[in-house]
């Protein structure tokens, strides 16, 4: 049996003295969608950077593909990775950002490019091939040459999406992905994780889209203060919540 | 003052304050040219360095910018040789303009990296680039965009101030005037001379700046 692609054992993690993940177990196989709701401050965000370690954790294993993210134990410690070796296991996943975080001083293929050149090693013509591809999937191949400045907030989306699929991970990370998006320009990114989803990619999503979380998970986790809540097929969830707080989460995000 | 007589005094003098220009430049360029990579390196180790490092590289900063430059000239000019590294008056000068120019890069550096959204450094992290990735092809490129006015504005200021070199006897074009003036006696016309040709200096230092700047700046 191969090892889950991600498997969150216990997973602790503390901003200072406030404790914002107290234990949390979630495992993805291959092709599953995964979809984290709750209030803000319910700790979804940050659940979702410790799987690449842009949060450090405390307690608890994250481990893709079956490797340990971020630390490994010798002598019965707990040592931090190399930094280089952290690098390597953050190309493992791709992340896609509520504000896209394009590089703002390239242009949107060569945006897909720098992670297949410097981290893929790619050479140039294949790395463009393969962004040109990935731009193409995601309707973006007309505005190859346009900087983040030219594009609009769906279109910068989408080709952030496309940066981060384009390294090949094992899983992608949706950190609410529309929130900072017109509510014209929602459905356009929207349809490209749907399509995206609907392919097998493995996909760990945070959402305040409910509709779209109902429509495209496997599993939809409800998070409370730090702990998993509730969690289960998005029928069951949307449909016949059993917490007293997801009922008042939903009924709060109007679905 | 007799015009035609300045200009023949600047004619007949035309070589030693052609040499003095041309001191002037080569102590510029070479003391921007150390000192901006160097100011980099600073920048760097300010905003990313460990506590003792940060401390060593703040104090070294704040030192070199809290002092006079011309204090700081004399400085290595005189105290190097009784330290045993023996400089010629134009190395020194120029080693002392570079620490100048480093001490003010590095602030400005700093403050630009320091202005770079954090979603940068973790938009690189998650394609799987390493510091100096992230900071060679991210954060580097975009600073160097935010930096470019103020950095012209050193580039200038080095300029102004490579006329203290004279102090140590360096020939630049102040010195060089200085000596013409200790012949003719002609020193209003020649000061005003010689201001006049730094002026065009930094004037050409600026236009170039704008003309980088329009060249690199990012289509919206």
């Amino acid at each position: 049996m191969t090892a889950p692609v991600l498997e969150i054992t216990n997973l602790h993690k503390s901003f200072g003295k406030v404790e914002v993940l107290k234990g949390i177990n979630l495992t993805m196989q291959s092709g599953d969608v995964v979809s984290l709701i709750g209030s803000s401050g319910s700790g979804k965000t940050t659940l979702l950077r410790c799987v690449n370690l842009l949060e450090d954790y405390e307690d608890g294993v994250v481990a893709v593909a079956g490797e340990q993210i971020g630390y490994t134990q010798r002598n019965g410690r707990r040592i931090r990775l190399k930094e280089k070796e952290i690098a390597r296991q953050r190309a493992m996943t791709g992340m896609v950002f509520q504000h896209f975080n394009l590089f703002p001083h390239m242009s949107a293929i060569r945006n897909v490019m720098l992670g297949l050149i410097k981290t893929r090693k790619m050479r140039n013509d294949e790395a463009y091939a393969t962004a040109e591809g990935w731009l193409d999937r995601v309707g973006m191949k007309d505005r190859k040459n346009h900087y983040p400045g030219q594009l609009s907030g769906g279109q910068q989306q989408r080709v952030a999406i496309a940066r981060a699929i384009a390294m090949n991970p094992a899983l992608m990370l949706f950190d609410e992905v529309t929130s900072a998006l017109d509510p014209e320009l929602i459905s356009e990114v929207l349809a490209v994780v749907k399509d995206l989803a609907f392919d097998g990619m493995t996909m760990l999503l945070v959402t305040h889209e409910m509709q779209f979380a109902h429509d495209v998970s496997d599993t939809v986790v409800f998070m409370q203060d730090g702990r998993i809540g509730e969690e289960g097929p998005p029928d069951q969830l949307f449909h016949s919540p059993k917490s007293e707080r997801l009922k008042a989460f939903l009924k709060s995000s109007k679905f | 003052m007799d015009i035609l007589q300045t200009f023949e005094a600047i004619w007949a003098a035309r070589w030693p304050i052609l040499d003095g220009f041309g001191n002037t430049i080569l102590i510029s360029v070479v003391s921007i040219l150390l000192g901006t990579p160097l100011g980099v390196v600073v920048g760097l180790i300010l905003s990313y360095g460990n506590t003792a490092l940060r401390f060593a590289v703040r104090l070294y900063s704040d030192f070199l910018r809290g002092t006079p430059v011309f204090v700081l000239i004399l400085a290595c000019f005189y105290i190097l040789s009784v330290v045993g590294i023996q400089l010629s008056a134009l190395q020194a000068g120029i080693f002392s303009l570079t620490l100048f120019c480093s001490s003010h890069v590095g602030e400005i550096v700093q403050g630009a990296l320091k202005a770079i959204p954090k979603g940068q450094t973790e938009a690189a992290k998650s394609v799987g680039l390493t510091f100096f990735g992230t900071f060679f092809s991210v954060l580097l490129p975009q600073a160097l965009r935010m930096i470019l006015p103020t950095w012209v504005t050193t580039a200038t200021e080095i300029v102004k101030a490579s006329t203290l070199l004279s102090v140590i006897g360096v020939v630049e074009l102040l010195l060089a005037t200085q000596q013409v003036i200790s012949r003719t006696y002609l020193s209003l016309e020649l000061y005003f001379f010689a201001g006049f040709v730094f002026f065009l200096i930094n004037f050409a230092i600026e236009k170039a700046g704008r003309f980088v700047e329009r060249k690199v700046s990012l289509p919206t």
